[in-house]
């Protein structure tokens, strides 16, 4: 800290203009600048105080910082270059205590509390760290020549995932980081492929890249802890040649404190929190992982859900079941749910009346996951849309009596479904010929409400061929802390 | 450089700070080089003396030329260039 910026002895007062206080103790600051040795530091305009020698402009707030100023006014009294008192806000008792009768201010209330300093105010206090104090990051800096565009370099050093990305400047990531408790230099775990540590920091800036807000870290954080459970095989899906990439399911409070999208267009664009929380776990998978389409990332076409796929499921009716709840998770804990999806399908059904009729109308639109011959060779989730999901709630079926109908009328004959049967090459094994078939896992259907209230429709999200290895490889559901 | 901004690496930091170049080619057997005159006076007698050189190796070249030295090369002849060529010589005769 550069000693020319305190006095060595005598007071400094910091004010702004925009403060009534501040202003109601104008003549008092004018009177102690009679008995000499006052400095004041003006967060707003420096030509307030007016009647003062010495007024320091501090717009750019260093002073402020540098004292952890967190209201004005704020009387500190320095000796021998150290400050030895202060006193915040205007109480008569207090600055006359401090500095004497010239400080008594003659005619004004005996107190009136001052007002929030300009450095604390919100993402202020970030800027200052970042500018004047230590940030305590321990990344390396990158730096950006002054005609550079930070996002064209951000492109350049390959951080993107085609799309601009915020340049992830110090301020940026100090106020991510305030959005959790975690430590900054606490791992959450080894991303795939290179298995690359990945510390909290590593995480909140990428978080940033992404365009994510700070509220949105204990989110962020919760979905790549799930994706690193080793039941959800993030590796082998990053690997794989075929469609699929992380879709990120929300549950619970979190969902709903941050904004996220259960309603019209949910698995589409335009929120922030949705587009954003997904896209952060690619880029955390591209950038600290080493996961790059082209290397290790083999996929054939890939789809579109592989810059961002994720969404909150609609718990507005009490009587559904939520999905986290569902997989274990406590009603009312904020949970994540990870499952390996394509593209969305969309299904369409406007005849369909009772919950029998739809039922079998979607089972029909399942058995297409994957190939229509192809059996436990891949789950699906299945998000129901307001009006179909109203046609089961008026006949009185909930979430697990949907779902048993759903895996009954998923059964069909190996005859059927074999290779070569009905002069189609692709199906199972001549070995299945006289078994009835599951389509998918006891519990490899995910059920999800979400969607707007008009459409007969629904959407089927196909899953990943690995998760025909039950035990090895399923969507994974954990709370988020 | 005068640095206008500080970003943090996103990365593990397993490669270095400085981004790296292109490998350079191992060899101009079937490739073609790019041979720009940027556009000052007499640089295609330059050109041209490179591009003897390159016929008597057996390497293919193309030639091309800015339309003015004092501006950078168009985005256009770039694209030509890097669709055509796998190496280029810019080149002047000052």
């Amino acid at each position: 800290m550069p000693d020319y910026i305190f006095p060595n002895d005598g007071f400094v007062i910091v004010a702004k203009r925009d403060c009534p206080t501040c202003v109601l103790v104008e003549p008092v600051m004018q009177s102690l600048d009679r008995e000499g040795h006052l400095t004041v530091f003006s967060q707003d305009d420096p030509s307030f105080p007016a009647g003062v020698g010495h007024v320091v402009d501090d717009r750019g707030l260093e002073r402020s910082f540098r004292l952890n100023i967190e209201a004005v006014p704020t009387l500190i009294r320095f000796k021998d270059g150290r400050e030895v008192e202060r006193t915040v806000g205007w109480e008569r008792a207090e600055w006359t205590r401090l500095a004497g009768a010239a400080a008594a201010g003659d005619g004004l209330p005996a107190w009136q509390p001052g007002c929030g300093s300009r450095s604390v105010e919100p993402g202020v206090h970030e800027a200052l760290v970042a500018r004047y104090g230590d940030p305590g990051l321990k990344s390396r800096e990158i730096s950006v020549a002054e005609w550079d565009d930070p996002i064209e370099a951000c492109f350049e050093r390959g951080w993107s995932d085609g799309l601009p990305v915020v340049p992830p400047t110090d301020e940026r990531i100090l106020r991510m980081l305030a959005g959790t408790e975690r430590k900054p230099d606490e791992v959450v775990g080894l991303i795939p492929p290179n298995l690359a540590p990945c510390t909290v920091e590593k995480v909140a800036i990428n978080a940033v890249m992404a365009g994510c807000k700070p509220e949105y870290m204990p989110v962020v954080l919760g979905v790549l802890e799930a994706a690193l459970d080793p039941l959800f095989v993030l590796h082998g899906l990053l690997c794989t040649t075929h469609f699929s990439g992380p879709l990120v399911i929300i549950n619970g409070p979190a969902a709903r404190a941050i904004g996220m999208n259960s309603g019209v267009n949910a698995l589409g664009q335009g929120n922030r929190a949705n587009a954003t929380i997904g896209r952060a776990l690619q880029l955390i998978v591209r950038n600290v992982g080493g996961g790059l389409p082209g290397a290790i990332d083999r996929a054939t076409l890939g789809n579109p859900g592989k810059y961002t796929f994720c969404f909150a499921e609609d718990e507005s009716d009490p009587d559904w079941e939520p999905l986290s709840v569902r997989r274990g998770i406590v009603a009312g804990k904020s949970a994540v749910t990870l499952f390996h999806g394509e593209g969305v399908n969309g299904f369409i059904d406007q005849k369909s009346r009772t919950p029998e009729e739809l039922v079998r109308s979607l089972a029909m639109g399942l058995f297409g996951v994957g190939h229509p011959k192809l059996c436990l060779a891949g789950n699906a989730v299945l998000v129901l849309a307001p009006e179909h999901y109203k046609i089961f709630k008026d006949s009185g079926w909930n979430r697990r009596r949907i779902e048993d109908a759903l895996y009954q009328a998923l059964k069909r004959p190996g005859r059927e479904l074999i290779q070569g049967a009905g002069d189609v090459a692709e199906g199972l094994p001549a070995a299945m010929v006289d078994k009835m078939v599951d389509k998918f896992q006891p519990d490899g259907l995910l059920l999800v409400r979400a969607g707007g209230e008009a459409g007969l429709f629904s959407a089927i999200i196909g899953g990943w061929p690995g998760q025909s290895v039950r035990d090895e490889c399923q969507a994974v559901t954990h709370e988020i802390r | 450089m005068n640095v206008a901004i500080k970003l943090r690496d996103p990365t593990a930091e397993t490669s270095p700070m400085r981004r790296a170049r292109l490998a350079p080619l191992q060899s101009l057997s079937n490739q073609t080089v790019a041979l720009m005159d940027i556009g000052k006076s007499r640089g295609a007698e330059f050109i041209d003396r490179l591009e003897s050189h390159f016929k008597a190796a057996g390497v293919a070249t193309k030639r091309y030329r800015k339309p003015t030295n004092t501006k950078v090369a168009p985005v256009d002849l770039l694209q030509k260039i890097a669709h055509e060529a796998q190496a280029a010589v810019i080149a002047l005769s000052d």
